[in-house]
């Protein structure tokens, strides 16, 4: 990361309007959370908590949003790069098509998924008709919908590393004889690791809290596709206590993730 | 991250321009404020509905306004449950029409309902297969057999509830691959081929493209019955009386059956 001065931490008071209405937005992630922490049952907590329901959906969900992760990193990063640093025809569009499921309501990510690799789906079809798999109603089916709503979040952001990268680290390990592979590996992805892992991290959250598509492409079935908020969902419409037991299990691991790693991670910004 | 989002945020740019910035915010607060106050929108109802009402309700809502132009209804629809907790948490919503009697029950006893709820209508539950029947149903007996992708509504939503009930009368122990959230996306998954059957309303199966019905035995079924009622905290009462008022009349009762559903 090259740091040009004018990113420098301003440790100046800031303007009072400024300090209002930062407050101001800030309630509005704090007010919901309030909200929640006073729906909860913390005498039941326990009992709720322990119950199939909540170990299968978190088993589930920390599956099939680490998988997500690993998948987005092997497919995402290759496909950042590419954004970033060669010019072909329709470049703009592919980026578009990339960014797609951050604006798609996940519902209709999920149901395009269904058209395309359901079990009579466009692929899905032929592909169920030659191995017998079916990706509807499975992990799999989890964790395709997941990836496919959570990698944009990791393309954006490594390809703006990429494309803010002063490219004379990487024209000198050439020079000196490095291959084109070496480069990647031992000059251009170091000097994008924390926003790497910054990508990586929102990938993560995005994946983990994942709901629409998922329930539009693989259904909800405890203990084979039912996730986390999928099981809070379920579970409003029936039993609060549970619903709410599950949101504040969420909310302090994605707290817990979000607050030990992101300035870990990405100190050096 | 901060490298991509930040870029087009430095400081700048955002500190260039700031009396015209907070011309855009002010402007912004104000035409949120006018938009809720609704001036213009004084006879306006709001409708919480059963997401199973959907069509009929679309419908009803069209021909009442034709009749009573001055009132404008809008329609809320959700699951049963989904739509209750809402209202019970406050929601402004000035009549509730449940799939259920014990959604309505609940809202009754938690003394959110002015006056009887009333049954508008009726519905029973039926097999739905996508056309063509891929997977060969004939009967309840198929939802435990092997190598068929089934799917029910959860158990908590009114669909679910009383489709487990009619499994259980038929002496059925289901293997389901999915318990969908609410009637509509069980049906989307039917008739997308996805799932081989599911049990849903038959008021649905009228509705949907793309599917079959086939008729469980009658010593097995499980009737239901829509309540509605006018909410105690409605915005506004007369309308929505005049709303209810309209659904049990013979006009709202021929919509109703136009679209599937039996009379109370």
């Amino acid at each position: 990361m090259s740091i040009t001065p004018d990113r420098r931490r301003h440790t100046a008071r800031p303007p009072a309007a400024l300090v209002v209405l930062g407050c101001l937005g800030l309630a509005l992630f704090v007010v919901p959370l309030v909200g929640l922490l006073g729906r909860v049952p913390w005498s039941d907590l326990p009992a709720l908590l322990a119950t199939d329901v909540v170990t299968d959906a978190l088993r589930l969900s920390l599956v099939a949003s680490l998988a997500a992760t690993a998948i987005s990193f092997v497919l995402g990063l290759p496909l950042a790069w590419i954004l970033a640093r060669t010019v072909f025809p329709g470049r703009r569009l592919v980026r578009g098509v990339v960014m797609l499921p951050l604006v798609l309501p996940p519902v209709v990510g999920g149901a395009a998924l269904l058209f395309a690799l359901g079990r009579r789906g466009l692929i899905g079809g032929p592909l169920a008709e030659a191995t017998g798999l079916v990706l509807p109603f499975s992990i799999w089916g989890v964790i395709l919908a997941t990836t496919f709503v959570a990698m944009p979040f990791l393309v954006i952001t490594v390809e703006g590393a990429l494309r803010n990268l002063d490219g004379r680290h990487e024209g000198a390990a050439s020079t000196l004889g490095a291959s084109r592979w070496t480069v990647l590996r031992r000059v251009t992805l170091p000097m994008i690791a924390p926003s790497l892992a910054s990508g990586l991290l929102l990938t993560w959250a995005r994946a983990f809290g994942e709901f629409g598509a998922t329930v539009t492409f693989a259904g909800n079935l405890q203990g084979r596709t039912q996730t986390m908020p999928l099981a809070v969902f379920v579970a409003l419409e029936s039993d609060r206590d549970t619903a709410v037991a599950i949101s504040l299990v969420m909310v302090l691991i994605s707290l817990g993730v979000l607050v030990a790693l992101r300035d870990r991670w990405t100190r050096s910004l | 991250m901060g490298e991509t989002l930040a870029v087009n945020f430095r400081e700048d740019s955002t500190v260039r321009g700031h009396s015209s910035w907070w011309a855009t915010v002010v402007a912004c607060a104000v035409a949120v404020v006018a938009c809720s106050g609704g001036g213009a929108s004084g006879d306006r109802v709001l409708v919480s509905a059963a997401a199973s009402l959907t069509d009929v309700f679309t419908a009803m809502e069209a021909a009442f306004e034709d009749a009573t132009p001055d009132v404008d209804v809008v329609l809320n629809f959700g699951p049963s449950s989904g739509l209750r907790e809402q209202i019970m948490e406050g929601a402004p919503a000035d009549v509730y029409a449940s799939a259920d009697e014990a959604n309505m029950a609940r809202l009754v006893d938690a003394g959110e309902v002015a006056g009887e709820p009333q049954v508008f209508a009726r519905n029973r539950l039926q097999i739905v297969v996508p056309e063509g029947n891929p997977g060969g149903v004939t009967g309840l007996a198929d939802f435990a057999r092997d190598g068929l992708f089934i799917g029910l509504c959860a158990d908590g939503v009114p669909c679910g509830v009383l489709a487990r009930e009619l499994l259980a009368n038929a002496g059925v122990d289901p293997v389901v691959d999915t318990d969908e959230p609410d009637v509509r996306s069980l049906l989307t998954k039917v008739a997308q081929g996805e799932l081989d059957a599911g049990i849903v309303y038959v008021t649905d199966v009228v509705a949907a493209d793309g599917v079959e019905g086939i008729e469980v035995p009658p010593e097995h079924q499980v009737e239901t019955a829509y309540p509605i009622a006018v909410l105690g905290e409605a915005p506004n009462r007369n309308g929505a009386e005049k709303f209810v008022a309209f659904v049990m009349s013979d006009a709202g009762r021929s919509i109703l059956s136009s679209f599937g559903f039996a009379a109370p």
